[in-house]
Parts: C-alpha cells; sequence; structure tokens
C-alpha cells in the first residue's frame, strides 16, 4: 500500500502470468528479435491502413498473454492499454473486438508502467483476479501523427529517436509462478521549458530522475538494490542526463545498472539515430527480453522506469514547452520461478 | 535547443537547458553542408543534362527547354518517393534534396500517399498541401508585394 509520498507497494505480490510481444519489420532486424512472440515482415500487417495494423498489434500481443496462460478471453476482468495516436483509438478498437471490460489511458510511452502499476494495485487490493495490461506503438502511425509524412525528405537531427513498431502485453494475477509486481512510483508531471520534439531524451530525463530518485527514497532503498534499472525510452542524449541528474541528488546507481529500453532493442548500424521510442518500446523490450532474462536467473530484481512526453502536435506549433512524466514498476522474480 | 525567449524560465529549470546542452548531440553542420552541397549540386548537373538532351534532341530551344527539365525531375522525384527511397537519400543530403523543385514534388507527394487511407477526397484533396501550402501561400504573396513594388517604380517613378 502507499509508502512515502507517491509509491504503492504491493504486499500480495501481483504475479506476471504471462506475456505476450508483438513487432514489426524493422524489430524483427533489431537485436532482441529473439524475444518477441511475433514478429510481422509487413509494416501494414496486412491492413489497409498504419492505425489499423497498430489495433492487430495490441490484438495480437493481448491474445499471445492470454492463450500462453492457458486462459480465454472471459477469464480476464479487465484491460489496460493505451497509445500514442489520437484519442487512443487502436487501444480502444482492440478492446472492442477482445470484448474485455476495457480502461484506455494515455501517458505517451509512460502507458507501458501506467497501465502495469494500475493493475498491478486493483490486483493487489482484490479488485480483480486477471488483468492484462498493454501498451503499443506503430512507427508509421505515430509519424503520422507526431511528424511528417513517413515518405517525407526532412533530415531528422542526432537527437531524434524512432519510434518502436511493437505492442507488449502482460497479463497479472493474484496466483500462479511468475516474476512478480512489488512497488510502483507514480510520477509528476516535470517541465524544465524544453521545446524541441526532435529531443524528447533531453525533455524526458528530470521526470525520470525525479520518479527514480523519489522510489529510492520513498521505499529507503540502497542504491544497489536493483539489478537493473531500465528507462524507456531516453535514448542516447537522455540517459547521460539522467545519470547525472540522480547523482546530484545524492543517488548513485553502480556501473552498467543503468540502462534504457530504446538503446537496447536495436543493432548498431540501424539508423535509428538517438535511439528507439514509443509506448511500445518500454513494453516489449520489458515484458519480452528483460523479463525473460529474469525468468532465465539473469536478473533478480529489477526498476522499469517508462518515461512519456505529453506533448501534442498542435501544442508544439503554439510554443509550448514540452511536459514530461515518468512511472515506475519494480519486479522480482520469485513467487516461484516457472 | 531551448525556447528561454521572453519566456519566465525559472533558475531550475536555467540550470537544466544548460546540462542538457552540454549533452545534446550537435548537428554535424560542416558536414551536413557538405553533403547538401554535393547531392543539390549532383541534381543540377542531372537538370543541366535533361536541359542539354531536350534542346538537343528535341524541338525546344534554350529558353523552352525548363519545361521539360523541370517536370522530369519532378517525376524521378515523386517516383522515388513513392518507392520509399526519397526520405532515405534526404537524410543523408538534408538541404541537398530539400531545396531544389525534387523536395517541392517529394513533400506534395509524400503528404498525398500519407493520406490516401482516409480517401481522396478528404484524404489526398485535403492534405496535399499540407506541407507545400504555406510555400505556395508565402511565394504568391511575396511575388505579389514584389508586382506591386515593380509597378508603382515604373507607372509613377518614371523608372
Amino acid at each position: 500500500m502507499l509508502q512515502g509520498h507517491q509509491t504503492w507497494e504491493f504486499e500480495n505480490k501481483p504475479v506476471i502470468l504471462s506475456t505476450g510481444t508483438v513487432g514489426g519489420p524493422f524489430e524483427a532486424g533489431g537485436k532482441l528479435a529473439d524475444d518477441f512472440d511475433l514478429l510481422h515482415d509487413d509494416l501494414w500487417l496486412g491492413q489497409d491502413s498504419y492505425e489499423k495494423a497498430q489495433k492487430v498489434l495490441v490484438e495480437e500481443s493481448v491474445s499471445r498473454a492470454i492463450e500462453k496462460a492457458q486462459l480465454r478471453n472471459e477469464d480476464i476482468q479487465f484491460m489496460f492499454a493505451g497509445d500514442l495516436i489520437n484519442q487512443i483509438t487502436p487501444s480502444s478498437f482492440a478492446g472492442r473486438t477482445l470484448a474485455i471490460p476495457y480502461f484506455g489511458l494515455f501517458g505517451a510511452c509512460s502507458t507501458s508502467m501506467e497501465g502495469l502499476a494500475l493493475a498491478s494495485f486493483i490486483i493487489n487490493a482484490k479488485g480483480a483476479e486477471r488483468i492484462i495490461a498493454a501498451a503499443s506503438s506503430h512507427n508509421a502511425a505515430t509519424e503520422k501523427q507526431f511528424r511528417y509524412p513517413t515518405e517525407y525528405g526532412g533530415q531528422k537531427p542526432p537527437t531524434a529517436q524512432w519510434t518502436v513498431t511493437a505492442s507488449g502485453a502482460a497479463l497479472v494475477s493474484t496466483v500462479g509462478n511468475g516474476p512478480v509486481v512489488t512497488s510502483a512510483t507514480i510520477g509528476k508531471v516535470i517541465d524544465m521549458g524544453l521545446s524541441d520534439p526532435f529531443n524528447m531524451g533531453g525533455a524526458m530525463a528530470p521526470a525520470a530522475a525525479d520518479t527514480i530518485v523519489s522510489h529510492f527514497r520513498d521505499r529507503d532503498l540502497p542504491a544497489d538494490y536493483y539489478d537493473l534499472v531500465a528507462t524507456g525510452d531516453l535514448g542516447k542524449v537522455g540517459l547521460p542526463i539522467a545519470k547525472e541528474l540522480i547523482e546530484e541528488k545524492g543517488l548513485k546507481l553502480p556501473e552498467d545498472t543503468f540502462q534504457d529500453c530504446g538503446l537496447m532493442i536495436y543493432r548498431e548500424g540501424q539508423p535509428v539515430l538517438a535511439g528507439g521510442s514509443g509506448a511500445g518500446c518500454s513494453a516489449s523490450v520489458t515484458y519480452g527480453h528483460l523479463l525473460n532474462r529474469m525468468k532465465k536467473g539473469e536478473l533478480k530484481r529489477i526498476l522499469i522506469v517508462a518515461t512519456g512526453a505529453l506533448l501534442s502536435p498542435m501544442s508544439f506549433q503554439q510554443k509550448e514547452t514540452i511536459p514530461c512524466i515518468a512511472h515506475a514498476v519494480s519486479f522480482e522474480a520469485g513467487g516461484g520461478l516457472q | 535547443m531551448s525556447s528561454s525567449k521572453g519566456k519566465n524560465v525559472t533558475p531550475a529549470q536555467q540550470k537544466y537547458q544548460m546540462l542538457q546542452k552540454k549533452h545534446e548531440l550537435k548537428r554535424p553542420v560542416v558536414k551536413n553542408c557538405f553533403r547538401a552541397f554535393l547531392v543539390g549540386g549532383f541534381i543540377c548537373l542531372i537538370g543541366q543534362g535533361l536541359h542539354v538532351f531536350y534542346y538537343t534532341f528535341f524541338d525546344f530551344t534554350q529558353r523552352t527547354a525548363g519545361d521539360p527539365t523541370v517536370a522530369t525531375l519532378i517525376f524521378i522525384s515523386v517516383l522515388l518517393t513513392g518507392f520509399g527511397v526519397y526520405d532515405r537519400i534526404a537524410q543523408f543530403a538534408g538541404g541537398g534534396t530539400a531545396v531544389p523543385v525534387t523536395g517541392f514534388a517529394n513533400s506534395v507527394a509524400s503528404a498525398a500517399i500519407e493520406h490516401r487511407t482516409e480517401g481522396y477526397v478528404l484524404g489526398v484533396g485535403g492534405n496535399i498541401f499540407k506541407l507545400a501550402g504555406s510555400v505556395i501561400v508565402f511565394g504568391t504573396v511575396a511575388a505579389f508585394v514584389i508586382a506591386l513594388i515593380k509597378t508603382i517604380l515604373i507607372q509613377w517613378g518614371g523608372l
């Protein structure tokens, strides 16, 4: 329950029973291809629009997670989902297909951990037996929404990030085997006055740093408590800034335990500039790669800090700065390894 | 990039923006200029080749060969946009592919392709000049102002 200012500790240990991760063609060529349940070689996923393709990503990731737990849609009480598209239609339309009672969320790229935090809280409080939390993004649909047409020849600066085409879903349950969710820290909206939408990492780093520092303070943890603290997604620019900011606050994480999901997903040489981003990035990397490593015993305790830039294309044109947010969720191996 | 101009910036924000600047990956300006010069120049070279080709082998004069030259460049640019190649060249070339007429053609074609899913009328028709529209608007406004100045100078200025 409430611990400190803004952290929930889950004493009933909600279990991640199963996960589903689906990616696109660019992710299939990336470093973590083996950790995806399903990869598509077509950015359209056989649909006639990118928005519909993203809806299919959500549907498939949720269905995969439910299938892997050998359950049916009726066995799931609630679904939390969100994405980056106007009025979060891909998630809501997937909710229509899946017919699971649905909460739509928007927290930009922080949606992945926002949904998981809420799902875990409800499970912990026995408000449900099983909840699905999903987050997705689609490169072309997001570019269309926030930037220029995909085929437009505008040169991007080296600080720009590449939106991941992926969806990740986690099935949280009161009982079962798998990694457990131990706590969640809900972040404040922080705006340090940056306004360049091609430099999200720089804008989001203070929000990530604030949430991380708050998490360690609220739970009164030593700096070396986690085997891995992974942000999603600060990229090449934001990660070193966040590191410097938390060190300023007197929290020195051990070397190499502070990483970024957006820097894990792609291979060296893929043209992604400062790294991956998007709600689907932290969701698919966490629910795929990182939980797989946890199941293999390589990681025991991890903290995922999903960061979101809460801008709209209109707010940017109206010369507003970019408010940012970060939510952290901690996972622990245990509750019976599979 | 910070937006501190004319806005209330708290000392904490100011301090952060300094720190951020230190870590921000800089645009490789010199390299970008060099690439833009090479690629832009190469496009102009192709244009010049086409120009000579049209007035040598077809019934065009040096003055009129400009029209088919521009049309050919636009055609090639739209074709490359449709095949999904133009934006990749542009990431390398920057201004080199944006400034020539090929860049304008790309901005129109890419918007048309992007909004095809919303139908021909509201999608393609309504969005085709999404990027190029402001170029046309301010180009026309500028031309009008210049024409006005010229007319005034000739009519009443006695030039």
